[in-house]
């Protein structure tokens, strides 16, 4: 079992979306969610980093209220897989454990 | 006294209240009758992405809010460009359409110009 690494804070205006991605195993998982969903646009900072993780396994979530919200829907990277509240909370339980980056 | 008084909004929307804050106090502001300016620079230019659906987290849509300034005679409305650059927003995303775009010696020339400044 993996862990659960979540990021809620812009990676426009903090850098713990960089230290994520430096912890972070090919077999655990990344959700954005919060201020952290701006991370999941095509030109933000780390974004080609990110890709390399999922290239090498690493899935990549954000929450898609947070998305919707902030009216990011048409906005995101198509390897980001959108998940609900629930989907959230089975993420949890399918994890070891979870690392919040805030 | 009428004074001219800038607010600089700096932050994105919902994850804190920093950037409601600012749209408050833009808003009381302007019923005493004062020359506000508003300044949307970093993270800020966010809040004026078009299609914000602040009911999914049970806040109140930022963009609604930003789109009624104007009707509350707050028109100088000011977008820091390499702000929107850097973020890849461009005009089409932008929820108000009669904005100011301030370049960083433009937008230091509206800092010089006030008599107060308030930073959210």
């Amino acid at each position: 079992m993996s862990i659960l690494h979540t990021v809620n804070k812009s990676p426009f205006t903090n850098n713990v979306l960089k230290t994520c991605l430096e912890m972070c195993s090919e077999s655990d998982s990344i959700l954005f969610l919060e201020d952290g969903v701006y991370g999941t646009m095509p030109n933000a900072p780390l974004n080609d980093l990110l890709l390399a993780h999922v290239n090498r396994g690493t899935n990549v979530f954000a929450l898609s209220n947070d998305v919707q919200a902030r009216g990011l829907s048409q906005k995101i990277s198509d390897f980001i897989q959108l998940v609900d509240y629930e989907g959230f909370v089975k993420l949890a339980t399918h994890h070891r454990c979870i690392q919040s980056w805030y | 006294m009428r004074k001219k008084i800038l607010l600089v909004s700096r932050h994105a929307p919902y994850g804190t209240t920093t950037a409601r804050e600012a749209l408050d106090s833009a808003l009381a502001a302007a019923v005493y009758d004062q020359d506000i300016s508003l300044l949307f620079i970093d993270d800020g230019v966010f809040q004026l992405l078009k299609s914000q659906s602040g009911r999914e987290i049970a806040q109140k849509s930022l963009d609604a809010i930003i789109s009624a300034l104007p009707y509350y005679d707050i028109e100088n409305i000011y977008i820091h460009t390499e702000s929107l650059a850097q973020r890849h927003i461009v005009a089409e995303d932008i929820v108000v359409a009669n904005v100011i775009l301030l370049d960083n010696t433009a937008a230091a020339k509206l800092f010089e110009q006030q008599d107060h400044i308030l930073s959210f």
